[in-house]
């Protein structure tokens, strides 16, 4: 199919033919032509068109919400009540469990990379993402562990050990059978997904920039991505070590995790934190980004204080992987170690007030409209700032004695987790709906669903504070009737029915709108960032030329945006800049759609899988995985394949 | 198809029974031994429930702690034997059927064996039967526990197949 | 006098809550209490500040000006350095409370506490070893002395947290914690397992119960003797009946033929107020349904359900509760 495209393309256009000259129709044709995705199985499967893969990426991870959600639902149901017996302690294990695996790994951090997949190349001005099929790849990959995971929980073989999987609960001696083998191995394939994609926008974003974007007018969501992938980068490879030495205690017999044949129980904690604290922010900094995106289009003012916001979030990122032991602090560890850690816990918050300082001064010194996605902004104001307080109560070592492992544990971070990401990536959605799909979300809808999952929020979580100081501790499937914890729980789950219906109305909102949403054009809020600057949706090529870019706001200061050219247009080419100050270095080419990235994700699911069962799985397996990269890498004398 | 299968079977493998019926547990009982008390026919109950002795985790994890708690290790060391046989060179003396073993836990044995029919349930018997099965498999099951926390003797059950470590008895 | 102690307690538990984090009793909690409060005391102002800055940003409108981005970058470094104090404020407060709850005690009692999938095995030290005790989910200490307690795992990790009293501290295999609290007034407080430990977490429960000296002493000298010999025929088939059957394989009862190590001492098991780790109060009946089917009332606990006919289970529910 390509192949037989590419031979029109030779008849009808001269070889190394520039789009300087072309007339703006030809060109947007030409360009259809060598970037499309022709609309057939094969085309879908093959695609590398980041905005294709992002958009897939983020409805795989809204699914996997509104199942996470379900869960959480039935949680509340058992819970309702004292001892009631709807679901029995094993499969209330697997629900929790599958709860919190799902949200971290499934949800929360491939939604934000998801996002970014799809807005940093049309932010920071360029073709594709770097790293194209590793993207695809990715995609697949992260799929697979996905449906690893729910399939074994519709089998009644879900993992049972808490997110957490701490040893030696999850170990060969107590956790008898598969189940913590696929949350291991659900974890290796949510790692390889995340750590390909963080790579891909590192390099996007340090060498694909429009020319003359240099880093101090780079738009602080792309800011946001590069912190966040350097943390990916650096914190994945933490869990990758743990879950790979929890397989192989558990599938040939290692010892690392075995204290009597010198392993340690502890070192699975150590291991998990260094990379489940950094997590959080990895999780966090990219909603922070989407703030710093939306608050200044709703504000109508430059953002205040962006070298500042800049810095609070390299210095989060940072800070981010000093703080692990603040969830081990019940563990018995030396008190001087636990000291330093409750001071790096507390010294986080600083970056984190210096961001709500400045948002807060964009807000103060703009003029405000109230739309759906500064709503959302503003009830992250409202939660996130509890959460983030009630976070500095937990890093007190003597208080987290009483609250840890606690409902205010539980409290804390809902507080953290949806007030601090969910309900940004919420705002993000209403604000980059149009560019996504071409179509405006209903304000009026807008503001129901905004109401409804604050209040629904609030009423569900904050009690919980309250549950966990009067005694009552995390993942428990039931309580007895004589604990005075009844009455509130009943009001949680209750509540929980109010954010529950915020939810479905949002996602029955989203589908409404995608289809009969009113056309939205170029740019509907009037704002400053590239990606306002293509149509919407964007194109497959995402922009006829590139633009060159003269300030931090450009759509804003630049009455009309100058564009470069020079670029060929009978293959896929994008523009490589420098590092620091994006002076465009060298027109590069950007690999065609290819098939095989499909094929080398089965061949790698096949091997993960199977060596769930068996070692020897990595060498056989490795077998067709190996056939596929071949077929990946194969050189096919164009040059869109160097790359 | 084949995918639905598996799917079933690794269902089977790992669903938790946590409780048996006090007449199925009677039922379990019932088996019928040779006169030898050597061989015999299981129970019907026993393959009705889809044999989870022989191959569900959790009741082979729950025999291997069996092993363990009732002292099996006092004479059968950890399966390599010491004033007790060696369990895990896959030659056992009343042979490797379930009911044998089934038998010689529950009645004992001459020559030291003791009788367990007073110290566990018939239910922990046959979970320890099929625990101790995997011990001298020949070929390592899927469903079979893993290591212990604890100093390591020998390989894991699911790993290494008792059959590297027969040999052929010397004939007489 | 011991009456007295015990309604006092009863009353207390019953007014406050017996789990609770609000209501310390001991110096230990109520240090960690005063931290709470000043915590969120100081927490909630500023949460209050920020959402009132945040109403007075919305309402305000700004005409751009350079004195406007100069003031607001002033007002922005203030906060920052506010807020940075106000974090190592906390700090210090959060070091002060670590050293105060870390002096060591001098002479405490030593209690050795392990924890097992799903309940507590509690053992007494003394120098005497005949002075030693085990029993099982219940501490008695005695008021107003320093307890250490240390923590062990049989299995997997576990927590105990008893947070009338003191903050949580983890059992972990192949290590042990250790632990200082005492109590001040006389009471039950209920503490429970806030590690997850696999299928019945939420029922591992514990009680500590803190008496008078005198009360205490009495309690600990009439749980070092053996079990008391039954009075009737039913006990005393019920005895035989738990001797002869998988029930002794397990469970130990001091001055019979029970011996086993893997369940809980049920030497003085009627003399505890709850079986089960905290599941069911001691009663005849509750002994019963325990034995009758434990799988059902505690789904996945290692206790087997032994087959026996209901005049069996009549009868060692009746020894059972007879073991004062």
């Amino acid at each position: 199919m390509m192949r037989a495209e590419a031979g029109d393309l030779q008849h009808s256009i001269a070889p190394d033919m520039r789009d300087t000259d072309l007339a703006p129709e030809v060109l947007d044709r030409q360009l259809e032509r060598v970037w499309g995705t022709p609309a057939t199985l094969w085309g879908i499967l093959a695609t590398v068109d980041h905005k294709r893969i992002g958009r897939r990426y983020v409805a795989t991870a809204f699914i996997f919400l509104a199942m996470g959600g379900v869960l959480a639902l039935l949680m509340r149901l058992q819970l309702a009540g004292p001892e009631r017996r709807l679901i029995g302690p094993d499969r209330y294990n697997q629900i929790f469990t599958m709860h919190g695996a799902n949200m971290m790994f499934l949800f929360a951090v491939p939604v934000m990379e998801a996002i970014a997949v799809y807005l940093v190349p049309l932010m920071v001005g360029t073709r594709n993402i770097a790293f194209p099929r590793l993207n695809a790849f990715s995609y697949w990959i992260y799929l697979a562990g996905g449906v690893l995971l729910w399939v074994a929980f519709a089998l009644d073989m879900g993992p049972d050990i808490g997110w957490f999987a701490y040893v030696p609960l999850s170990g060969p001696q107590y956790g008898s059978g598969k189940r913590a083998d696929i949350w291991a191995q659900m974890i290796t394939f949510t790692e390889i997904a995340a750590l390909a994609v963080a790579v891909e926008l590192v390099v996007t974003v340090l060498k694909q920039r429009a020319p003359g974007m240099s880093l101090d007018r780079v738009p602080l969501f792309v800011w946001a991505m590069l912190v966040t992938s350097f943390c990916v980068i650096m914190a994945m490879p933490a869990i990758m070590v743990a879950s790979t030495s929890l397989i192989l205690d558990r599938l040939v017999g290692t010892h690392f995790y075995n204290p009597a044949e010198g392993g340690d129980v502890l070192l699975w904690q150590h291991l998990f934190w260094f990379f489940g604290h950094p997590e959080v922010y990895i999780i966090f900094l990219p909603a922070v980004g989407m703030i710093s995106g939306i608050l200044p289009t709703f504000a109508r003012r430059p953002i205040f204080g962006y070298l500042p916001l800049v810095l609070a979030l390299i210095a989060t990122g940072i800070l981010a992987f000093g703080l692990w032991v603040h969830h081990m602090f019940a563990t018995g560890l030396p008190r001087l170690g636990e000291s330093f850690f409750t001071a790096s816990s507390m010294a986080i918050a600083i970056p984190n007030g210096v961001q709500i300082f400045c948002w807060l001064a964009t807000l103060a010194l703009g003029r405000p409209v109230l739309a759906a996605p500064l709503l959302f902004v503003l009830a992250f104001f409202f939660t996130f700032i509890i959460g983030g307080l009630s976070g500095v109560m937990v890093a007190s070592v003597p208080l987290d004695t009483q609250v840890h492992d606690t409902y205010f544990v539980v409290a804390h971070f809902h507080y953290v987790l949806i007030g601090g990401a969910v309900f940004p990536l919420m705002g993000a959605i209403y604000y980059w709906f149009p560019k996504l799909t071409g179509r405006m979300m209903s304000e009026r809808v807008g503001r129901v669903v905004c109401g409804l999952v604050f209040v629904g929020f609030n009423l569900t979580f904050f009690p919980m504070h309250i549950l966990g100081l009067q005694g009552m501790p995390r993942r428990i499937y039931t309580y007895q009737p004589d604990m005075p914890w009844g009455g509130l729980n009943l009001f949680v789950s209750l509540s929980s029915c109010l954010l529950a219906a915020g939810f479905l109305i949002f996602f029955i909102d989203i589908m409404r709108c995608m289809r009969w949403g009113l056309p939205a054009g170029d740019n509907p809020w009037n704002a400053a960032t590239l990606e306002w600057a293509t149509t919407s949706p964007p194109r497959s090529y995402n922009f006829a030329r590139i633009p060159v870019v003269s300030s931090a706001n450009p759509l804003w200061d630049e009455p009309e945006l100058l564009v470069s050219s020079g670029l060929r247009v009978e293959r896929r080419e994008l523009v490589i800049s420098t590092v620091a100050a994006a002076v465009p270095e060298a027109r590069d080419a950007s690999p065609a759609n290819s098939i095989w990235p499909f094929f080398a994700a089965i061949a790698t699911t096949g091997m993960l899988i199977s060596s769930i069962f068996t070692p020897w799985a990595v060498v056989w397996g490795s077998l067709p995985v190996m056939v596929t990269l071949i077929g990946w890498f194969w050189p096919k004398s164009t040059p869109e394949d160097q790359a | 198809m084949l995918l639905i299968a598996l799917a079933l079977l690794a269902c089977k493998r790992e669903a938790r029974e946590l409780r048996t019926d006090p007449p199925a547990t009677d039922a379990l009982n019932g088996v019928v031994p040779m006169a030898n008390r050597i061989n015999g026919g299981l129970p019907r109950i026993f393959i009705a429930q889809g044999s989870p002795y022989e191959n569900n985790a959790y009741q082979l994890g729950q025999g291997k702690r069996l092993y363990d708690w009732f002292n099996c290790k006092g004479c059968h060391a950890n399966g390599g034997g010491a004033s007790g046989p060696a369990l895990t060179d896959g030659r056992w003396r009343y042979g490797p059927d379930p009911v044998s073993i089934f038998l010689t836990i529950r009645d004992g044995r001459p020559h030291g064996m003791p009788a367990f029919a007073n110290r566990l349930t018939t239910e922990q018997i046959w979970q320890l039967t099929g625990y101790v099965r995997t011990m001298g498999a020949y070929s390592a099951q899927t469903a079979a526990p893993s290591r212990n926390d604890e100093m390591q003797s020998r390989p894991a059950e699911n790993r290494a197949p008792a059959a590297t470590e027969i040999r052929m008895p010397p004939s007489r | 006098m011991r009456a007295l102690a015990t309604s006092l307690a009863l009353l207390c538990a019953g007014c406050t809550g017996s789990q609770t984090v609000l209501a310390p009793m001991g110096p230990q909690a109520a240090q960690l209490n005063w931290l709470l409060w000043s915590f969120i005391l100081i927490c909630g102002i500023i949460w209050l500040l920020v959402m009132f800055v945040l109403v007075l940003a919305l309402r305000y409108a700004a005409v751009p000006s350079q004195r406007g981005e100069r003031r607001a970058a002033v007002i922005v470094g203030v906060s920052v350095a506010a807020s940075a104090l106000v974090i190592i404020v906390l700090t210090v407060m959060s070091y002060a409370a670590t050293r105060g709850l870390s002096v060591a005690a001098d002479d405490p009692l030593v209690i050795r506490l392990r924890g097992y999938q799903w309940w507590w095995e509690v053992t007494y030290t003394d120098r005497r070893p005949d002075r030693m005790l085990v029993t099982a989910n219940e501490i008695h200490v005695p008021v107003g002395h320093p307890i250490n307690i240390e923590l062990s795992a049989a299995d997997v990790i576990h927590s105990f947290w008893v947070p009338n009293l003191v903050g949580k501290q983890d059992l972990i295999p192949g290590r042990r914690n250790d632990l200082t609290f005492t109590a001040s007034r006389p009471g039950v407080y209920r503490g429970q397992c806030a590690e997850f430990c696999g299928l019945q977490h939420a029922h591992m429960a514990l009680l500590v119960i803190a008496e008078e000296p005198a009360a205490f002493e009495a309690w600990r000298d009439a749980q070092l003797q053996v079990a008391r010999p039954p009075e009737t025929i039913e006990q005393e088939a019920g005895r035989t009946f738990f001797v002869s059957q998988p029930c002794a394989a397990c469970h130990t009862v001091r001055g019979t033929n029970a011996a086993g190590t893997l369940g809980p001492d049920l030497t003085h098991v009627a003399s505890r107020r709850t079986i089960a780790a905290g599941l069911l109060e001691t009663t005849r009946g509750s002994l019963a349904a325990w034995i009758a089917d434990p799988q059902t009332i505690k789904p996945g606990n290692n206790m087997p359900m032994v087959t026996m006919t209901p005049e069996q289970l009549r009868a060692v529910s009746a020894w059972l509760v007879d073991l004062q």
